[in-house]
């Protein structure tokens, strides 16, 4: 394995919008409020940005082609602005692109934002969109939660799981985000519900109720990030540094073979093998503290505490309703609402999570913060559908 | 010597939904309290992915299951209702049934009896030609023809005894053409205009058909008592029995118009009653087969031995009626009611001709690859195969899924995207001997799917392009029907 960006780079400051049904607000408004956050936060001027990536997933509601709005918005001067789509792995992709410029010594301080406006659809969920001329003749025009829903009917099957309990663990989940997003002033949704709530909502997708689903919002969040010495010379202590950023996309297998049984995801469970090896993980539910996993829906959530090797196979559902992921279980899962409660503009999650990890390393997350102190944090993202997928892990610490 | 010409094989598709009639008349009889004596029994009808091109793709099918197709040399689709003026609706056909690419094909309208001229064309060539003949008609609500019209397919392929076994001989046919107006529907209408049904009946039935049963039986020199089967697809209680008797035919050889439960099913019908009276006849029967339509259509048919080792084989296949009272959903699914859809119903559904013509075998075949160096199967064809075994680019032979059957592995019910008929099955299928693909389902009732649940590839619609009068087709999976019936005797 190469080497890895294991301790090469430091987060110097982030910044995150308030999530929500930001009506009064452009994406160029949320981008910089993001931003100015965070550049406080680096104690830097924007002058000493060397390039910056921008983060987006969809382009009919958004920003439009290019990195150029970003840097409008943000008066970035005359650096490089790169735009990056990798469905709902956009925003870690951006930080990705920030990083690596960062390890390479391409840059010596990069700026990683990421944004969407997703109420400007007009409606609830994501905006239906399509997948290239040639899928469009031969894919299903499913929204989201259609996709992952057919994760819960592969996983009861696989396991012999009964369909109630199954529904009574993902209720679990989102009770338990909803319970942490209460206690967030950035969060988009901040009531708190209880189980029957979640088990009696409307049906969206066959098993997924309404509190099953993510809440679909505005947002932006963005990173500065430098090498571990220059963070040093600007006077920064408690240094964060990044430990792992893998990504790994579907080349087909799941989607054209008959292997793959359609419960977990395969993507995610290659990438926390490679993002543990990077990072130096050797027992991930012992030595990572926090995670905050991409919960579109509460299936995705449950059954990624197995890709990442935290839940036996077969046990994620018990683990969940035996409070482990909770606020105060063993490894709290969305400790500050995750997606069920910031919504998912997608440009913006993967470094919204990112943030929330940040806050807790640096003991920053108020009413929320982890008592004992977290070493590793992980976030990860999912893009596409359980079929075909890309699958993001970032794992960051305390600086060696 | 000229070989016996006459039928090898039919096929029936009849769709599974049933629309209770009662449904019709309850919710019409604030308007139309004249309906109320055809409020009786049901009526076969499609979903919103139907048409006649995927109407008569499923009795092809029917008809040509355990046939080598490459003894099609010609394929006609008969239909009053083709949706497409100017692209061969038999050639999508062609398209979705795999055959040759070196086929001629043809659509056939205009008439009523456009179905049976194109069989009797067909008795009278050389070659081998796969009949086919659907519709599916717009009637205006709180109509007659709404309560009458049903929906349905039959193909039956003509042949000779060198490419297989005749079930029933050709014995010869009569035609006679007048431009005799009872309805009609003008290429730029959904509906049809229609005279009172007396006239029809006295005008109509009785006199230009009459004369052409009549007319067939004396060219052919057959007497009417021999006829066992007398195949009359007049829609008209009483009339068939009426021109059996004005004809000298035993009116207990009067076959069943199938009225009562599937409807008047159009350019399909008289092909539809004689598939239907095939299926109950001896070896060795005569059948006369006689449609009306600005003029008529007499065939005479023998039945052979080959006939019940056919019907055993077609019997297995048929569908389980399922009794629906939705009317206000088949109101939808003919566009005689305006719902609000929705937002997410807004997207562009434009196909690039150009991607199509690519992809054709891809889409319509159901086409995936085989790889010629691992022997891995799957779909769509790539230029590498999926799993990354071989790097050599190109190496995938054409592999057809469309008749393999399949068993669910994941599956959703989605109320939030948008479909006519929510929720929106789909699902990820794997295929017995390899291969997978996430696909849309069809025909689903009543949650009768489930992990493990045995699918078949059904040729539907699979969405609209409004903006430009497209319309996309596509394959979708649906549950196989353990429980088998006839499908004359479908009562639900």
């Amino acid at each position: 394995m190469a080497k890895g960006i294991k301790d090469k780079v430091a987060i110097l400051g982030m910044g995150c919008a308030k999530f929500g049904e930001r009506w009064d607000c452009d994406a160029d408004q949320l981008m910089l409020e993001a931003f100015e956050e965070a550049i406080a936060d680096a104690g830097i001027e924007v002058p000493q940005l060397d390039a910056a990536w921008l983060g987006v997933g969809f382009d009919a509601q958004n920003v439009g082609p290019s990195g150029i709005p970003a840097a409008i918005a943000l008066r970035l001067p005359d650096i490089g602005v790169t735009k990056v789509e990798n469905y709902c792995a956009s925003g870690t992709e951006s930080l990705r692109g920030a990083v690596y410029a960062v390890a390479s010594g391409a840059a010596d301080i990069a700026l990683a934002i990421g944004v969407e406006k997703l109420k400007d659809t007009g409606y609830g969920g994501l905006p239906t969109r399509t997948r290239g001329t040639r899928w469009d003749m031969i894919g299903v025009t499913g929204s989201a939660p259609g996709n992952f829903a057919q994760l819960a009917s592969a996983y009861r099957s696989k396991h012999g799981v009964d369909k109630d309990e199954l529904k009574r663990a993902m209720a679990h989940v989102s009770v338990k985000s909803h319970d942490n997003g209460s206690k967030n002033p950035k969060a988009h949704l901040r009531n708190v519900i209880d189980i029957d709530k979640a088990l009696n909502a409307p049906m969206i997708a066959e098993p997924l109720g309404l509190y099953d689903c993510c809440g679909v919002s505005d947002g932006a969040a963005c990173a500065i990030v430098t090498t571990p010495e220059i963070a040093k010379s600007l006077g920064k202590t408690d240094i964060v540094a990044i430990k792992a950023m893998q990504i790994v996309s579907s080349s087909g297998w799941e989607l054209q073979g008959n292997e793959w049984d359609g419960s977990y995801f395969h993507t995610t469970r290659i990438a926390a093998k490679k993002a543990y090896e990077e990072a130096g993980v050797t027992k991930p539910s012992e030595q990572i503290s926090l995670t905050e996993v991409h919960d579109c829906f509460s299936i995705t959530e449950l059954v990624t505490m197995e890709d990442l090797f935290i839940s036996e196979e077969g046990q994620a559902w018990n683990d969940v309703l035996n409070g482990k992921f909770d606020a105060d279980g063993q490894v709290p899962c969305q400790i500050d609402g995750g997606l069920k409660c910031f919504g998912h503009p997608i440009g913006a999650s993967g470094l919204r999570m990112v943030y929330e990890n940040y806050l807790q390393l640096l003991g920053r997350a108020g009413e929320r913060q982890r008592k004992e102190p977290p070493s590793l944090c992980l976030s990860h993202n999912l893009g596409g559908m359980p079929s075909q997928n890309v699958s993001s892990i970032s794992i960051i610490g305390p600086l060696a | 010597m000229k070989q016996k010409t006459g039928l090898l094989s039919y096929g029936i598709y009849v769709p599974r939904r049933r629309l209770q009639r009662s449904s019709i008349y309850d919710s019409n009889k604030w308007f139309a309290p004249g309906l109320r004596g055809l409020a009786k029994g049901e009526k076969a009808i499609t979903g919103w992915d139907e048409d006649p091109i995927t109407m008569a793709v499923e009795a092809g099918r029917h008809c040509i299951q355990g046939i080598d197709r490459s003894i099609v040399h010609s394929l006609s689709l008969a239909s009053t209702t083709l949706p497409f003026a100017d692209r061969s609706n038999s050639g999508v056909v062609k398209e979705a049934m795999n055959l040759n690419d070196e086929l001629s094909v043809s659509d056939r309208s205009g008439s009523l009896r456009c179905g049976t001229t194109a069989l009797m064309d067909a008795l009278q060539k050389e070659q081998t030609q796969l009949c086919l003949a659907a519709d599916r008609r717009k009637a205006r609500a709180a109509s007659i023809q709404e309560m009458n019209y049903g929906d349905a397919s039959t193909a039956f392929l003509v042949g000779s005894d060198s490419d297989g076994d005749v079930i029933a001989n050709y014995l010869g046919g009569h035609s006679t053409s007048i431009d005799f107006v009872d309805h009609f529907r003008s290429s730029d209408v959904d509906f049809d205009y229609a005279w009172e049904p007396r006239f029809l009946r006295d005008e109509g039935y009785l006199k230009i058909l009459g004369s052409t049963i009549t007319g067939a039986l004396s060219k052919l020199d057959i007497d009417a008592s021999d006829i066992a089967h007398a195949v009359i697809a007049t829609p008209a209680r009483g009339v068939p029995q009426k021109l059996a008797a004005l004809s000298g035919i035993a009116t207990e050889a009067v076959a069943d118009t199938l009225i009562a439960n599937i409807g008047d099913t159009g350019a399909s019908h008289p092909l539809l009653m004689l598939a239907t009276t095939l299926q109950n006849a001896q070896p060795g029967e005569k059948i006369l087969l006689a449609s009306f339509g600005q003029g008529a259509d007499v065939m005479v048919f023998e039945t052979t031995q080959h006939l019940s080792k056919l019907n055993q084989q077609q019997a297995n296949l048929a569908t389980v009626a399922i009794k629906d009272d939705n009317y206000p959903r088949y109101l939808f699914h003919r566009g005689l009611i305006d719902i609000e859809k929705g937002m997410r119903a807004e997207l562009d559904e434009k196909q690039p001709g150009t991607s199509l013509a690519r992809d054709r075998k891809t889409v319509l075949g159901l086409i995936g690859g085989k790889c010629s160096e691992t022997g891995e199967v799957q779909y769509p064809k790539t230029e590498l195969v999926f799993n990354g075994e071989s790097r050599t680019a190109g190496t995938q032979e054409d592999y057809p899924f469309a008749d393999r059957s399949a068993k669910v592995l994941s599956f959703t019910a989605d109320s939030l995207t948008y479909s006519p008929d929510p929720p929106s099955y789909y699902g990820m299928i794997d295929f017995v001997g390899g291969g997978r693909m996430v696909v849309e389902f069809a025909d689903i009732e009543n949650d009768e799917v489930d992990v493990g649940s045995d699918m078949r590839m059904v040729f539907r619609i699979k969405s609209f392009d409004e903006l430009r009068g497209f319309r996309k087709y596509f394959w979708k999976a649906t549950p196989v029907n353990t429980k088998t019936t006839s499908t004359a005797q479908e009562t639900s």
